[in-house]
C-alpha cells in the first residue's frame, strides 16, 4: 500500500450469526458488510452514505475492532491491525477516535466535562503532571470554542452542539491521525449543525486530521466530502469523488438516493420531476440474488437478477452495476 | 372565505419544578381549507406545543393562559373535553413522529385502523375492518387485507407510518396535524411517505399542518410557512416568497446555514451565533436579540409584533437596513 492512504480496507466481512430458539441455535448468519473495500488518504474526508442498515456504521466499528471481524484486512497507517488482540487495539486506537451521534448518551453524566476530556490522556498515561494535565485540557477546550471555566461543569448544563463540542474535544485529546465521525450533526438543530461542520472542517485544515464520517444528509456529505462512498445492504454500489458522484452520479441507487434529498428551494422543487424509489431496503436475513438492488431499480435488466455485478472502475469512479459492463 | 383553522394570540404555560414557562408567547396562525402549512423551529421553539394544543393534549402541566383556536367555527380552547373526544380522530387526526410508540403493540393493526371508524362513524365492526382493508390499500400496503391481522412489530418503519396515515384518514378529517412525521426514517422512504400524505390529503381536499426542522421537506411539500423562535412565530409567507425573500434574521440566518447540493462545497457554512434559547429563561425583547446580527437597544426592550412587510408575508422583527 502506499504511504499515502492512512486507511485501507479490503474485501472486509462481518457477519452476524442468527440463532434460532431456548438454546440459541446458530441456523445461519447474516452479512451486515459483506466485500466491502476503500482506502482513506491522509488528509480527507471519505464518506460512508446509505440507509439504515446498509452496513455504514458497522464498517466504521470494524475499523476501531469494536466490532469483530469475519474476514478481510483492515490496514491502518501501514500496519494489518485484522488480527490485533484487544491489548494490541488499544495502542492502535490513541490514532482513531470516534464522534458518536448522540452527544446526550455519549457522555457520562456524572464526570465533569475536564474530566471527561482527559479520560484519554489517564487511560493511556499520557496525563503527565498535574500542570500539564489541566493546560493540555485547557487547550482542548479551547481548540473546539468552549471556555476554560466550563471544565468544572456537568454535562447537562450543556446544549447539543455544546455537548457535540466535548466530544470532538474528547477524541482530539490523544493527537489521533483519523477520526471516525458517525452522524455528527443529525443530532442537532439546524442552526447548530453549521457550527460543528465548520470546527469539524476547520480542525481539519489546523490539525491536518482524517476524518471517515458516516451521515445520511448527502448536502453535508457533500460540503465536507473529498470522496464518497455509497452503500447498499452491506456492499459499495458506487465510489467516486465528491464532484463526480453529486455531479453524475452512475448507479440507480445513488441517483434515487439523490433524488429522495429535498432542496431547500421549493422553485427548484417544483420543476424536479419526484422519481420515487420503490419499496424499502430489503432484510439482510434474506438478501436479495444477483444485484441486490434489482428489486427496487427502475433500470433492472434480466441478469440483474441472476448475477451481481462485481465493481468496475470507469475514470475517478467505481461502481458495481449491470449497466455499467 | 373564512378560513378552516384561526389561532389568534395564543399563549401556553406549563408548571414546571423550576416554575412557570411560558412555552407559547401570542402565537396566530390561520389555514384555509386544502392548505398544506409547515410549521418550522428548533427544539423549543414550540412546534410541537402548538400542535399539541389545538388538540387540547397539552396535559395536566400545561393550559391555555390566553387567545383562542377557532376551527371549523369553535373555538377549541373553550369547548368541552367530551366535544374535544369527538372531534380529536374524527375531523383533526395526528401523525406522530415515533410510529413504533404510537401505535398499540397488543393490538392488530386492523384493529387499530378500524377502531376510529366505529368509533366515530358507528358502523359495526366488519363494516369497519373492511373498510380499515381498503385504507391499507389507499397507503399502499401490499397484501393490505392480509396484513389486517399482523401486529406492529410485524411493520418495518415506513410501513407503520403508512398505517399512521391510513389512521389519520379513517374519519375523512379536515385537517391533519403530522408531527415530524419522517424524521425516524431513511430519505428514500421519508419521500415515499410525505408524497403519499400530500396527494391523499389533496384528494380529500384536507388541510395538513407539517410539523417539521428540515426546510428541504418544507420547499417540497408546504404552500404556506410559519416560522417559530422561542414560542413565538417569528415569519409566515407562502412557501416560494419566504424561500426567495426572508425578512427575518433568523429565517435568512438558517437558510444561509444548511449546506445546498448545488453550493460551493468545503466552504465556511454561514452559523447562526449563540444556541437556541431557554424558554425558561427567554432574554427580553425579541428573543432572537443574543444571536441576532443587526439587533439594536430597542431588541433587548420590546418584543416585536408579526406586522405585515408584503403581501401575505409577516414578520415579527423591527427591521433593519439590508
Amino acid at each position: 500500500m502506499s504511504d499515502n492512504n492512512i486507511l485501507e480496507v479490503k474485501d472486509l466481512q462481518v457477519h452476524f450469526p442468527v440463532t434460532e430458539g431456548l438454546l440459541k441455535r446458530r441456523v445461519g448468519s447474516i452479512a451486515a458488510v459483506n466485500g466491502v473495500s476503500f482506502h482513506i488518504k491522509r488528509g480527507e474526508t471519505f464518506s460512508l452514505v446509505g440507509e439504515s442498515g446498509c452496513g455504514k456504521s458497522t464498517t466504521a466499528l470494524s475499523v476501531l475492532k469494536m466490532q469483530s471481524v469475519t474476514g478481510g484486512q483492515i490496514i491502518f497507517d501501514g500496519k494489518d491491525i485484522t488480527q490485533h488482540s484487544p491489548g494490541q487495539m488499544r495502542r492502535i486506537r490513541q490514532k482513531m477516535q470516534m464522534v458518536y451521534q448522540d452527544p446526550f448518551g455519549s457522555l457520562n453524566p456524572r464526570m465533569k466535562i475536564g474530566s471527561i476530556i482527559g479520560e484519554p490522556l489517564r487511560i493511556h498515561g499520557l496525563a503527565g503532571d498535574k500542570e500539564q494535565y489541566h493546560a493540555r485540557i485547557a487547550s482542548l477546550m479551547k481548540t473546539v470554542g468552549l471556555l476554560k471555566d466550563m471544565a468544572e461543569r456537568y454535562p447537562h448544563e450543556f446544549s447539543g452542539g455544546q455537548r457535540q463540542r466535548i466530544c470532538i474535544a474528547r477524541a482530539l485529546a490523544l493527537d489521533p491521525k483519523l477520526i471516525i465521525c458517525d452522524e455528527p450533526v443529525s443530532a442537532l438543530d439546524v442552526s447548530i449543525q453549521a457550527q460543528v461542520v465548520n470546527l469539524l472542517m476547520d480542525l481539519q485544515e489546523r490539525l491536518g486530521l482524517t476524518y471517515l464520517f458516516i451521515a445520511h444528509d448527502l448536502s453535508v456529505v457533500r460540503h465536507i466530502s473529498n470522496r464518497v462512498a455509497v452503500m447498499y445492504l452491506g456492499k459499495i454500489v458506487e465510489e467516486a469523488d465528491r464532484d463526480t458522484l453529486f455531479r453524475t452520479p452512475k448507479h440507480p441507487y445513488t441517483k434515487a438516493l439523490l433524488a429522495a434529498v429535498p432542496e431547500a428551494d421549493p422553485e427548484l422543487e417544483a420543476q424536479r420531476a419526484e422519481q420515487l424509489i420503490i419499496g424499502e431496503i430489503p432484510s439482510l436475513r434474506s438478501p436479495p440474488s444477483g444485484c441486490t438492488f434489482h428489486t427496487r431499480c427502475s433500470q433492472a435488466l434480466p441478469t440483474c437478477k441472476q448475477y451481481e455485478p462485481s465493481p468496475r472502475t470507469d475514470g475517478s469512479s467505481t461502481i458495481a452495476c449491470h449497466l455499467y459492463t | 372565505m373564512s378560513p378552516l383553522l384561526a389561532i389568534s394570540d395564543l399563549s401556553v404555560t406549563f408548571v414546571t419544578e423550576r416554575g412557570q414557562v411560558q412555552a407559547l408567547d401570542g402565537v396566530s396562525l390561520s389555514l384555509n381549507a386544502g392548505e398544506t402549512l409547515a410549521v418550522v423551529g428548533e427544539s423549543g421553539s414550540g412546534k410541537s406545543v402548538t400542535a399539541l394544543s389545538i388538540l387540547g393534549l397539552l396535559g395536566d402541566s400545561g393550559s391555555v393562559s390566553n387567545g383562542s383556536i377557532e376551527f371549523d367555527g369553535e373555538d377549541l380552547t373553550k369547548v368541552s373535553v367530551q366535544r374535544l373526544r369527538e372531534i380529536r380522530g374524527n375531523q383533526i387526526a395526528f401523525i406522530f413522529q415515533e410510529p413504533m410508540s404510537s401505535l398499540n403493540p397488543v393490538l392488530t393493526i386492523g384493529t387499530q385502523v378500524a377502531e376510529p371508524i366505529w368509533l366515530h362513524h358507528k358502523k359495526s365492526w366488519s363494516e369497519a375492518f373492511e373498510q380499515a382493508g381498503e385504507l391499507l390499500q389507499r397507503v399502499a400496503i401490499p397484501d393490505a387485507v392480509k396484513r389486517l391481522e399482523d401486529y406492529p412489530h410485524q411493520f418495518s418503519g415506513g410501513m407503520r407510518q403508512r398505517v399512521m396515515i391510513a389512521m389519520a384518514l379513517a374519519c375523512q378529517p379536515k385537517l391533519i396535524i403530522a408531527d415530524e412525521p419522517t424524521t425516524a426514517l431513511d430519505v428514500t422512504v421519508q419521500a415515499q411517505i410525505l408524497s403519499l400524505l400530500k396527494n391523499l390529503t389533496k384528494e380529500a381536499n384536507s388541510s395538513l399542518i407539517l410539523i417539521t426542522h428540515d426546510l428541504g421537506v418544507v420547499a417540497r411539500y408546504a404552500d404556506k410557512v410559519a416560522v417559530m423562535y422561542g414560542g413565538r412565530v417569528v415569519e409566515t409567507a407562502y412557501a416560494t416568497e419566504l424561500y426567495k425573500n426572508p425578512q427575518h434574521p433568523y429565517t435568512e440566518g438558517l437558510m444561509a446555514s444548511i449546506p445546498k447540493l448545488d453550493g460551493d462545497p468545503g466552504s465556511t457554512l454561514y452559523t447562526i451565533e449563540g444556541q437556541p434559547p431557554d424558554l425558561s429563561n427567554l432574554p427580553s425583547g425579541c428573543s432572537f436579540n443574543p444571536r441576532c446580527p443587526h439587533a439594536q437597544d430597542k431588541c433587548t426592550m420590546t418584543k416585536p409584533t408579526l406586522a405585515e412587510v408584503a403581501p401575505n408575508h409577516k414578520r415579527a422583527c423591527f427591521g433593519y437596513e439590508r
